[in-house]
């Protein structure tokens, strides 16, 4: 398997439909294979092991991710906003390597024997002028098709290893061939090193969805795009949704028209935005998706009828899956387990287990996580209900143990969400003579509201066991999230706990 | 032909059309396109024509399986000749509907 047998269904399937837009630049599938076989000549002739690319989106993006597949080298995405010192450190980690950047850091790495710099347009031109690789791809299955470096929010980043046949069966288990309209286009936002942002770029080339490029997500640009280029598709996270959401309430003319699916994840989604978003856009149909980089993205999706059910449901219990993460997609399995590897019955909490031929759990350095049952143990903590909607948790980690009893933070961060005065809040356990953890809450308040503890500690009280009752309540102007959404709870816990 | 994994891919012998395996059952399986056995994707074919009887044709990105369901092949490249496992005709497998993710 190898996702270069994808890109070239493609091209022979729908050649001259135009794959990937970039301001006035395109390529057509039949332009992106060729310049993939171009770019994979390249890469052989440099004698490299890795392809690293730091940088936003570009065209320059996808040519480089399939020839690093037709090539039979791991393609290395870096976080570009990542401190130099840190990008270093990452590098030295997949030497000898071609590093694909702009051309302003291009200058940082040069010099150095073991990364062959390129820049980005030099890439691309050499690319499309270039002859093709002469030798096919491989179509061993276990080859190394990514190398991701999660994002580190507990600690050094590890490099998740992707091989061919994880990206080829999430291909192949959620995306039917030219399931894309002719006039379908995908607006693409995510950062080109989140799993989400290599997902979508695969998932495009199968289905045949043009995708347009926004390399810096900005609500008034992603707007304006969308109508511009007449965008039917589009996928973001959290933070962004919750922006756009702010623009359009903002300016009661705005309208997105063409925009008839928006799917989001890589982060918790407050209730509040997604109940405005489906208001505003009422005829879109919204897809919350789940995964994990491990899992070569979506494991789990909340579809458009399930948010329109959910929305308009009475019962609580209904309502609720507005902020679940829907269910496995076909071909993958997800089990909640207790601390002892034991499954547990509907509507326990515990640790997210999951399994399917997608789901890879393996890293650079420490082999596979997978038991010998292939289930992969996510770290991320959740619930499943009677009817098998997914509910996140937080992650396993965040427990908090006071005096030995177990608490989910998600669960009393969801309730004081529902308080009036609160628009966001973290809770963390912070070290406790008496208890071991106590329970502490950083607040953001809503615009007009005062911060008021014992009210808030009262609210708690009166709606749960008194001892998830947060001790310390600190006001706070904002959360820190990563740019993907992700809120740093390690920061939160070191800033409360000081 | 040998015992198939996933991710093998073959071809016709006698038509363009290829086909990657994405599931097989154990055993030795006699997989055939237009009346003829096929071939690695890296041998050479042995030439003939499409047998009238499964001259069908095969549809790109379209995956085609047995009745008893263990045997899935995506078709990468299309052509005249229609798939079979022991004189068995493939069925085309009907696609999944799901929302868009990414």
């Amino acid at each position: 398997m190898n996702v270069m047998m994808l890109l070239e269904m493609a091209s022979q399937g729908f050649g001259d439909r135009v794959a990937f837009t970039n301001g006035d630049d395109s390529l057509t599938y039949q332009e992106l294979f060729d310049a993939a076989g171009a770019a994979a000549a390249e890469i052989k002739k440099s004698g490299c092991d890795y392809v690293a690319m730091l940088d936003v989106s570009s065209l320059a993006m996808p040519v480089a991710l399939f020839a690093s597949a037709w090539a039979g080298v791991p393609y290395v995405p870096i976080n570009y906003r990542l401190t130099g010192h840190e990008i270093k450190g990452l590098l030295a980690r997949v030497e000898p390597c071609m590093l694909i950047t702009e051309s302003d850091r291009a200058k940082d790495f040069s010099g150095h024997d073991e990364v062959s710099v390129c820049t980005r347009d030099d890439f691309l031109a050499t690319a499309r002028n270039g002859d093709p690789l002469q030798e096919p791809w491989s179509m061993e299955q276990e080859d190394t098709g990514v190398l991701l470096f999660t994002s580190g929010t507990t600690g050094a980043p590890k490099a998740a290893v992707l091989r061919q046949k994880h990206l080829v069966s999430y291909i192949l288990g959620s995306v039917e061939f030219m399931s894309a309209g002719e006039d379908d286009a995908a607006l693409g936002c995510v950062p080109p090193y989140h799993i989400a942002g290599i997902s979508a770029v695969i998932s495009s080339v199968y289905s045949g969805r043009r995708m347009v490029q926004l390399p810096n997500f900005d609500a008034a640009d992603w707007i304006a795009l969308v109508n511009e280029e007449k965008i039917t598709n589009a996928f973001v996270v959290p933070t962004m949704l919750a922006r756009i959401v702010e623009a359009v309430a903002d300016d009661p003319g705005m309208e997105m028209p063409s925009l008839k699916a928006l799917a989001y994840g890589g982060g918790k989604m407050p209730l509040s935005v997604i109940e405005r978003a489906m208001q505003l856009f009422p005829n879109a149909d919204f897809t919350n998706a789940y995964g994990l980089t491990e899992t070569s993205s979506t494991i789990a999706v909340l579809g458009p009828q399930d948010h329109r059910d959910a929305a308009a449901s009475k019962d609580e219990a209904v309502r609720r899956r507005l902020v679940s993460v829907g269910r496995p997609l076909p071909g993958v399995e997800v089990e909640i387990r207790d601390e002892e590897g034991k499954p547990l019955p509907a509507g326990s909490r515990g640790e997210i287990y999951v399994r399917g031929e997608q789901v890879s759990g393996e890293y650079v350095g420490r082999g596979s996580l997978l038991d010998s049952a292939g289930w992969f143990p996510t770290r991320d903590a959740g619930s499943i209900d009677e009817e098998g909607f997914l509910f996140l948790e937080g992650r396993a980690d965040d427990v908090i143990v006071r005096g030995g009893e177990n608490m989910s933070p998600g669960e009393i961060e969801d309730l004081l969400l529902e308080h009036d005065a609160v628009a966001d809040v973290a809770v963390v356990g912070v070290a406790d003579e008496q208890w071991g953890e106590a329970v502490a809450a950083a607040i953001v308040l809503k615009d007009g509201h005062t911060g008021d503890i014992p009210a808030l500690q009262a609210w708690v009280r009166d709606r749960m066991r008194s001892s998830r009752v947060p001790q310390l309540i600190e006001f706070w102007n904002e959360l820190p999230y990563n740019e993907t959404g992700k809120l740093l709870r390690r920061e939160v816990k070191a800033r409360l706990g000081s | 032909m040998a015992e198939l994994k996933a991710g093998t891919r073959m071809k016709s012998a006698v038509c363009a059309t290829e086909v990657m395996v994405i599931a097989a059952p154990a055993g030795s399986l006699d997989i055939t396109c237009g009346g003829a056995a096929m071939v690695g994707s890296a041998e050479e074919a042995g030439g003939g024509s499409v047998d009238a009887a499964f001259a069908e044709g095969t549809l790109l990105g379209k995956r085609y399986v047995n009745q008893a369901g263990d045997l899935e092949l995506l078709c990468v490249k299309p052509g005249d000749g229609s798939l079979a496992l022991d004189g068995e005709t493939l069925v085309l497998k009907e696609a999944k509907a799901l929302p868009s993710s990414d």
